[in-house]
């Protein structure tokens, strides 16, 4: 070992335990201040009841599947309009000039409008037009409120990916004697697709929580369970068991998202 | 001699400062000395409370609020009003109102966690249908094969749970207003609410609806008290349950019932 490396490690253990030293002084910080100010108790009984987390736990659970049921249809639509608006905002074609107008306008208003209000107004306005059952069903409009909003961010997305590959890659395929279309499909959004992945990741993340959005509707999601419970017990616990919940999901998709992001880092470096 | 008149006038002082002390039993104990505050729903709905306006005194609770004041020993210019949600109402913490009447359910899970004076009101369970379904025969097994719905911070909840069992999971919903929006839109076909809501929102509200049936309010496991919801131990309950005692045994409660909340004897009762 060079006196060189000797110094680093040294410099290394030295680090170590500050940062060790200091993360423990802000724990110990927390874990003993908090619980001596005068409120805590009642802090501690209604947000922090393991008596309600623990009865109310098991029907959160289920809940939950209501929003993976949602989530699991909203996603690959939301992903499929998402590309298509992208598609139709980046036509070159003057005849597709009001494609390009659609798709503007489109991205202009969803990502204008605050999701709750599309919810309610495609949730309760399109069935209050008189469909029959089962398809005035709260489940398929609000659905269709967030597939709307959200394709409109993800088209941006999507659309920042193909502005990402350089025009030249676009020229040189069409000298190759590919047509729109096949330089499109075969050579722009394969890179395109590639390079917003870690951004899309961020979308599902917020997805997965905007779900909720549809409990003001009708369904009887995780949060309104929470709701329900909130009210029959006088008590937040179940607020927090649902965070408790999303948190399971969510900390892993944002662990994998950074990950991705990190690799591709790596990558063009 | 003087010692006598001493002793006279010392007894005469203490019998007047009791006589004081019994008249405001509330002395010192609210959160503004010398007035009495309430808190209400924003907004508070007919016919508990007339144009969002409590401090008119017009609607039920309106007018018992005024008048559980007045038994207290406060005059109505001592009232003064706040609104709050539900969840201002539970968090932990120092609240902002001395009493909150919001149509609050007393429930034994609830009672843990705040106070609640004896109760007001007893509500009936109604069931308010919408166009669709107005021809549903009040009872319970026809009520089983609707699409229910429910404010879902509401004992509705449970109660169509634990009464009606119905074959469809019932939908939830944030206020009385989007349940109306649900029955308008005929994704639900009734809704549970007590009794004076359900009539207000069928007269007036939602067009083509009908409050079908009841539930008899004496029913052990149905009655629904409504109360007027304090911070856990805090001290006014006793006072606030003498007066609201005072009223029902010398039948001013009853008789503000009368004004206010409409005769409920034409709705069926559901068998």
């Amino acid at each position: 070992m060079t006196r060189r490396e000797r110094y680093e490690q040294k410099q290394r253990l030295k680090s170590l335990i500050i940062a060790a030293a200091s993360t423990i002084c802000v724990v110990a910080a927390l874990v003993i201040i908090v619980p001596m100010t005068p409120g805590w108790e009642k802090v501690q009984k209604s947000f922090f009841n393991g008596e309600v987390l623990a009865k109310t736990f098991p029907k959160l659970l289920d809940a939950f599947m209501v929003n993976v049921m949602i989530f699991a249809w909203s996603a690959p639509a939301i992903a499929i309009l998402g590309l298509l608006i992208a598609l139709a905002r980046d036509a070159k074609s003057p005849a597709l000039f009001p494609l390009r107008i659609f798709g503007a306008a489109f991205t202009d208003v969803f990502r204008g409008v605050p999701v709750i209000l599309t919810v309610y107004l495609i949730g309760f306005g399109i069935p209050g037009l008189g469909l029959p059952r089962p398809w005035n069903s709260p489940f398929i409009w609000g659905s269709l409120a967030l597939v709307l909003t959200y394709s409109a961010y993800v088209a941006e997305i999507f659309r920042a990916g193909i502005d990402s590959v350089h025009p030249s890659q676009r020229a040189a395929a069409l000298s190759l004697g590919l047509s729109e279309r096949q330089v499109m499909r075969d050579v722009v959004l394969p890179q395109a697709i590639r390079n917003v992945v870690p951004s899309q990741m961020n979308m599902l993340i917020a997805l997965q929580k905007d779900v909720s959005l549809l409990s003001f509707i009708g369904p009887v999601e995780i949060f309104r369970q929470a709701g329900v419970f909130k009210s029959l017990f006088a008590n937040f616990t179940p607020y927090v068991g649902a965070a408790i919940i999303f948190l399971i999901v969510t900390i892993p998709a944002t662990r994998y998202a950074d990950y991705l992001m990190a690799r591709q880092m790596r990558e063009r470096s | 001699m003087s010692k006598r008149i001493l002793v006279a006038t010392f007894s005469l002082a203490l019998l007047a400062t009791n006589a004081l002390a019994g008249g405001h039993c509330a002395a010192d104990k609210t959160l503004t000395q010398g007035k009495f505050t309430i808190a209400t729903g924003n907004p508070a709905y007919f016919p508990w409370v007339l144009d969002d306006a409590p401090e008119s005194g017009q609607g039920f609770e309106a007018a018992v609020a005024y008048a559980v004041a007045k038994e207290m020993g406060f005059t109505e210019q001592d009232v003064v009003w706040v609104r709050s949600s539900f969840d201002e109402a539970i968090q932990p913490g120092v609240k902002n109102f001395d009493v909150n009447m919001q149509q609050y359910s007393i429930t034994a899970e609830r009672d843990q966690v705040v106070d609640f004076s004896v109760p007001y009101y007893t509500a009936p369970m109604a069931v308010l249908v919408g166009a669709s379904a107005t021809d549903t025969k009040p009872t319970i097994a026809a009520l089983k094969s609707l699409k229910w719905g429910a404010v879902g911070s509401t004992t509705a909840v449970q109660k169509i749970a634990s009464i009606i069992q119905p074959t469809n999971d019932p939908l939830l919903y944030g206020d009385n207003a989007d349940v109306n929006a649900a029955i308008s839109a005929n994704q639900i076909d009734g809704a549970m609410f007590d009794l004076p809501t359900a009539l207000f929102l069928s007269a007036v509200m939602i067009e083509g609806s009908k409050v079908i049936g009841q539930f008899p309010a004496a029913s052990s496991d149905n009655a629904d008290q409504f109360g007027m919801l304090m911070e856990e131990g805090n001290p006014l309950k006793a006072c606030v349950d003498e007066a609201l005692t005072a009223m029902i045994n010398s039948g001013t409660l009853a008789s503000i019932e009368a004004q206010w909340l409409q005769d409920t004897t034409g709705v069926p009762l559901i068998k």
